[in-house]
């Protein structure tokens, strides 16, 4: 049987970096269809707090599960329901978009390659496909990376400022895509400074300050002046 | 099945990469000749050189170019941070550094093949008396360099130190295999060839390699993760 999960839940999370507090007693918990906007300044703690969502960074203190499993009980199955679009993108420049989705694909264990044409139409590079990734604009291999991180139909999809160089009309794409990914069921956790993106999009937010969780309650309206008022009075 | 396919994997895309380029190949075989080519300069005096020179050259001609390698192998994973990536692959983390010892391993015996029949020529050494012996502690020796490099080098990858802290970690390290290496390979260039003496340097060599690929093994995932 596949493994699955349906909730994650983060308890009193912390990591330090010698003397540094990155992320420090951060607690909540999501269920399939949130999206939640993880908020804050430069240097918050967001990207730490990504990484061991993400398993990449171990925690110094407390812990994060999902849907009651540990990473250090079942690492590999939890890590094959998880995708990730970081800043820096995970693509192999010197290889042909084809040849990043074909490898990435192989590595989860997906041998279908229609799932490749079909991640390449996606990201709107079905006529790209064979060109080096290393002769793309910064959008086109944002949408690369988007489509690599979810051609595992993840439950957990992380994502760090997934708007950089995008235009326009492919933040409205892809904002719509979330949308509908987490209606199907996924756990959404975004980073990004776009409020004006994140407003209407995220259902959740979290703001981080020096590592703490200021706040985190449901999205609804007006997310840049409670941001404001939250994060000038801490 | 499962760990030895994404090694594989992992090998085939190095591949796949390497050859849209040749950037390592080339880089690592033309470090490997020139620095031959420079210590013939220095030892061979009027086409006779010096005894015992040709084994230690090889071996700090395998070294340094691996060095190099190693970095560069890297330093393609860092650009990007493709490591992360691989690292958040459903498979045991070990099969990712698998799968890089295996290509460090096949690109320093290529260099390997260009290297070796130079220094045979140029210092007039007899490397092919006793081929099997030689490729078993050519194949033993790098293998055990490169188990110990790729995982120096996968650990620094984050490091900005890198390029100066992987020889520092390195080189004491691996010099048991180092030395095996050139007194096993001594031992075969003597005349009569002394093979009690290259096989026991084999051995030694057998063991060093099981020891230091089953302690990567073991230490990969717990030192990847930050």
């Amino acid at each position: 049987m596949t493994f699955d999960f349906d909730h994650i839940d983060i308890t009193d999370l912390s990591r330090h970096f010698g003397r540094r507090k990155a992320v420090s007693r951060v607690s909540f918990s999501l269920s399939s269809g949130d999206i939640l906007g993880l908020l804050g300044p430069n240097g918050a703690g967001k990207s730490t707090l990504l990484g061991m969502l993400a398993t990449l960074v171990a925690p110094t203190s407390g812990s994060v599960t999902y849907g009651g499993f540990k990473p250090g009980d079942q690492g590999q199955a939890i890590r094959s329901r998880i995708g990730v679009l970081a800043h820096e993108l995970h693509l192999y420049p010197e290889l042909t978009a084809r040849q990043n989705l074909e490898f990435f694909a192989r590595l989860h264990g997906l041998d279908d390659l229609n799932l490749v044409r079909a991640a390449l139409e996606s990201a709107g590079l079905a006529d790209r496909g064979d060109d080096q990734v290393a002769s793309f604009s910064r959008g086109m291999r944002q949408r690369l990376a988007l489509e690599r991180a979810l051609l595992h139909r993840p439950r957990l999809l992380l994502l760090d400022e997934p708007f950089t160089g995008l235009d326009d009309r492919a933040v409205r794409i892809v904002a719509e895509r979330l949308t509908r990914i987490a209606a199907e069921g996924a756990i959404i956790v975004l980073a990004t400074h776009d409020l004006d993106v994140a407003d209407g999009l995220i259902t959740r937010m979290a703001v981080v300050r020096n590592g703490r969780l200021l706040k985190e309650e449901s999205a609804g309206t007006g997310i840049r002046h409670r941001y404001r008022a939250l994060v000038e009075s801490a | 099945m499962t760990f030895l396919r994404i090694a594989l994997l992992v090998l085939k895309k190095d591949f796949a990469i390497e050859l849209k380029s040749y950037e390592i190949l080339s880089t690592t075989l033309f470090f490997a000749v020139s620095c031959v080519a420079i210590f013939s300069f220095a030892f061979v005096k009027e086409g006779q050189a010096v005894v015992d020179a040709a084994a230690g050259i090889l071996w700090i001609a395998i070294a340094f170019s691996g060095t190099l390698a190693l970095g560069r192998t890297f330093e393609r994973e860092r650009y990007g941070e493709t490591l992360k990536a691989l690292l958040m692959a459903p498979a045991p983390r070990p099969a990712i550094y698998l799968g890089k010892l295996l290509g460090i391993v096949t690109l320093l015996l290529a260099t390997e093949v260009i290297v070796v029949p130079m220094v045979a020529f140029l210092f007039n050494a007899p490397f092919f008396e006793r081929p099997l012996l030689l490729v078993a502690l050519l194949g033993l020796g790098t293998l055990g360099y490169a188990a110990v490099g790729t995982l120096f080098a996968a650990m620094l990858v984050r490091a900005r130190t890198r390029d100066v802290m992987l020889p520092i970690l390195l080189y004491p390290i691996t010099i048991p295999v180092i030395i095996a290496g050139v007194r096993g390979t001594s031992a075969l260039l003597a005349s009569p060839v002394d093979e009690p003496v290259a096989m026991l340097w084999i051995g030694l060599l057998t063991f060093f390699d099981v020891v230091f690929v089953t302690l990567s093994l073991w230490t990969f995932e717990p030192l990847m993760t930050e």
